[in-house]
């Protein structure tokens, strides 16, 4: 190996052909599907919160890919929803897979726990919910004020967590996340050809034994 | 269409093509290496000398004294921008470090500096990240290359003002993109939060550099090119295509964005720090010990390996993922084959310390650089058995992950960039260090610490993980039995801290001129002796 060019050609040769095997193929592979009808793009408001989410960091601790029954039957114990595929991250940019669960998954967090008011608790101050709970507090998507307003969101919050003498509202940064949060919901069924796109490694054949 | 068919044809051609490749190289004696190539970074007479200026005092003649001067003027037209790089990188690994305690502490301690956005787990986490990846460990594995290529290649740094230039725009840039998560301006991909906008002065200045290195190189007057130098010329190819695909503006979404993502996250390690890192100590090791590596000719199939297998092993962060079966197969597959090029390079690396024991226990330089090289070993074992499926599903989604992760890109390249700058900063400057035990405080601090780090989040996260897969195991047990391993893991990333200040105060103190200056009764008549080796 005495030569700039051999070296140089060689290498980009194989990582020219690493980017096909791991992005080229599976990208046109992955963008031939359309979604689920079920699956609806973002309104202003979700995506205005998904926009929070990303910009906070959530995905660093939650992942939003459920896994297989296949590989696990814990992921679904949890309520955490069916294996996602591909085509349910259609609407997606940047993609918030993640690879951490310091927290609950969330792609079907909408489905399993609806409430508005409940988020809003949950994120001024976890632990006014879950007393174990390691979850940062968001207490600056919030307002602390002598008297709300009529068109106030407030916060519920049980007496040990209320600033003293004052009510919390929500900023409007807080409604958008939560709003996000509620429409994150991939329970519909997805069958045949769609349910083709994810790790199917686990899964085990007609008659085999696991 | 995507058929398995189209697949396999595709790999054939390919493969063909390879082999096509690869007998004319062999033809053509492009790949051939000896043994003697291996002693291509030693002068007349130095093999058997032992080189470390902390270590080996008085164990140098009078000979190698006058080749010093000869290097010490190949160092000149670069010494600017090392010292820069080395400046930035030290100031880098600080800040990083404080973000990395910082969210380590936050972990366990929710509600501390939870006022403010900029302060919030998520951003804190991420700013570590990228002040430790792209200010520390690039700048550190640039700046040591900017100062080893040229010694190797015998031939003075060309264009340094240019490499100056590029070396301050990827520092600003660094900088830059870490207000701007801070400040939650962020692409929101993991290890590609620096938005693309940003992005663009690292790359440009990314490139300043790698023209300066490409065109010493291209001056070089040597005959070979020694396998530090494949390593970091491989790299220099390698990260700004990498960095380019990755960052180009709305070409990526859904779930092809996952799979792109993890091509590039991984191959920032594969391809990026660990050449910088294995180049680094394919250098070093040898050259402090004074004997040339075990067996020159592995150190081809250490390097094309990595290139091969490293550079598709990326899926395996989406085992179990939304991502077609077969990609995910694939990096598995690439995942194993690594211990083949990990092996090759840790019989040349470690087979070469381990005849020189005596070498490890007195150079502080070589150990720091041996005990990383011994990390990379360790690390990619570990990886190769992480991806395997049964034991990911234990390992992803936990902090045994970020474990591994450490064990890589800390216990390995930290460590052999701390040996790289306490070989190099005293050669470059002409000084010795100030003081000498303070680098025996530095290595045992960070190696305790780490250990801490490494078995609290390792032990932590195999829990962690077990409770997942376990049906009815609530989420609490899970978050509270966890809880003790992160506090574990504050105590070891605190002592790491430590030992971090100590390298950084010592930095500062050998550059604002503490310590003797080095062999400078003889160094007046060894300047005055003509250049030895032509073109200087």
């Amino acid at each position: 190996m005495n030569r700039l060019l051999p070296l140089s050609i060689g290498a980009v040769a194989i990582l020219a052909s690493a980017t096909l095997m791991l992005v080229i193929l599976p990208g046109m592979q992955i963008n031939k599907q359309k979604p689920a009808e079920q699956l609806k793009p973002y309104t202003a408001q979700e995506q205005a919160g998904r926009d929070q989410y990303v910009s906070l960091g959530c995905v660093y601790c939650h992942s939003q890919q459920p896994r297989s029954g296949s590989q696990t039957l814990a992921d679904a114990a949890h309520g955490w929803g069916r294996a996602s595929v591909g085509s349910d991250y259609y609407y997606d940019a940047p993609h918030q897979l993640g690879t951490m669960r310091t927290g609950p998954d969330l792609l079907n967090i909408g489905a399993r726990l609806p409430s508005a008011e409940w988020h809003l608790t949950h994120l001024y101050q976890p632990r006014a919910i879950f007393d174990w709970s390691i979850m940062p507090a968001y207490p600056f998507l919030f307002e602390a004020k002598a008297a709300a307003s009529p068109e106030d969101v407030v916060v519920k919050l049980p007496a040990a967590f209320r600033p003293d003498g004052k009510v919390v509202v929500a900023r409007q940064e807080a409604l958008d996340l939560v709003a996000y949060l509620q429409s994150l919901n991939r329970t519909y069924a997805v069958e045949g050809e769609l349910s083709s796109i994810r790790d199917q490694g686990f899964d085990t054949r007609k008659g085999e034994n696991k | 269409m995507i058929t398995t068919g189209l697949l396999l044809t595709l790999s054939f051609i390919g493969s063909l093509a390879a082999l096509g490749i690869l007998i004319w190289a062999i033809a053509n004696r492009q790949f051939s290496v000896s043994q003697q190539d291996a002693e291509s970074i030693f002068e007349k007479g130095e093999v058997g000398q032992p080189d470390d200026s902390t270590a080996f005092d008085g164990e140098k003649n009078k000979e190698q004294q006058v080749f010093d001067a000869v290097r010490s003027r190949i160092d000149e037209p670069g010494r600017k921008v090392v010292i820069l790089m080395t400046v930035v990188a030290a100031v880098m690994l600080l800040l990083g470090t404080a973000f990395g305690l910082l969210a380590s502490f936050k972990l366990h301690m929710p509600d501390l500096l939870s006022d403010s956005a900029a302060m919030t787990f998520g951003r804190v986490r991420t700013m570590h990240l990228n002040l430790v990846s792209y200010g520390w460990l690039s700048v550190a594995g640039i700046g040591i290359a900017l100062w080893i290529l040229p010694r190797m290649f015998h031939t003075p740094l060309r264009r340094p003002n240019l490499a100056y230039f590029g070396a301050s725009l990827w520092s600003i840039g660094v900088l830059a993109g870490v207000v701007a998560i801070g400040s939650g301006w962020t692409e929101g991909l993991e290890w590609l939060e620096i938005p693309w906008e940003i992005g663009l002065l690292m790359a440009i200045g990314g490139a300043c550099m790698a023209f300066s290195l490409i065109s010493t190189a291209r001056h070089r007057e040597v005959h070979h090119i020694y396998v530090t130098g494949w390593y970091f010329l491989a790299a220099l190819c390698w990260f700004p295509i990498l960095f380019l695909i990755a960052k180009i503006p709305e070409l990526h979404s859904g779930v092809q964005q996952a799979t792109m993502n993890w091509w590039f996250a991984h191959n920032v390690l594969g391809l990026w720090l660990t050449p910088l890192g294995v180049g680094a100590a394919y250098y070093l090791i040898p050259k402090i010990i004074g004997v040339p590596v075990f067996s020159y000719s592995l150190s081809l199939l250490g390097f094309w390996g990595l290139a091969l297998f490293y550079s598709q092993v990326g899926i395996h962060h989406l085992i179990g993922g939304p991502v077609p079966t077969w990609v995910v197969t694939l990096s598995v597959v690439h995942s194993v084959m690594m211990f083949i090029p990990v092996i090759a390079v840790a019989i040349n690396q470690h087979g070469t310390v381990l005849r020189n024991l005596w070498a490890f226990k007195q150079s502080l330089a070589l150990r720091f650089v041996s005990t990383g090289a011994v990390m990379y070993t360790l690390a990619s074992f570990q990886g190769s058995l992480e991806a395997l499926r049964s034991i990911n599903s234990v390992t992803h989604f936990t902090h045994y992950t970020v474990g591994h992760a450490h064990l890589g890109a800390y216990a390995f390249t930290t460590m052999v960039m701390f040996g790289a700058f306490y070989y190099m900063l005293p050669l470059l400057t002409r000084r010795e260090w100030p003081w000498p035990r303070l680098l025996a405080a530095h290595y045992w601090l960070v190696v305790g610490g780490f250990g801490i780090y490494f078995f609290a989040v390792s032990i932590g996260g195999w829990l962690q993980g077990l409770g997942l897969l376990e049906v009815g195991h609530p989420f609490a047990d899970i978050t509270q039995s966890v809880r003790p391993y992160l506090e574990a893991r504050s105590v070891g990333g605190t002592l790491m801290t430590l030992g971090h200040v100590i390298f950084a105060v010592h930095i500062a103190a050998l550059l604002l001129g503490k310590g003797l200056l080095a062999r400078s009764k003889t160094e007046p008549e060894a300047a005055r002796r003509p250049a030895t080796v032509e073109g200087i």
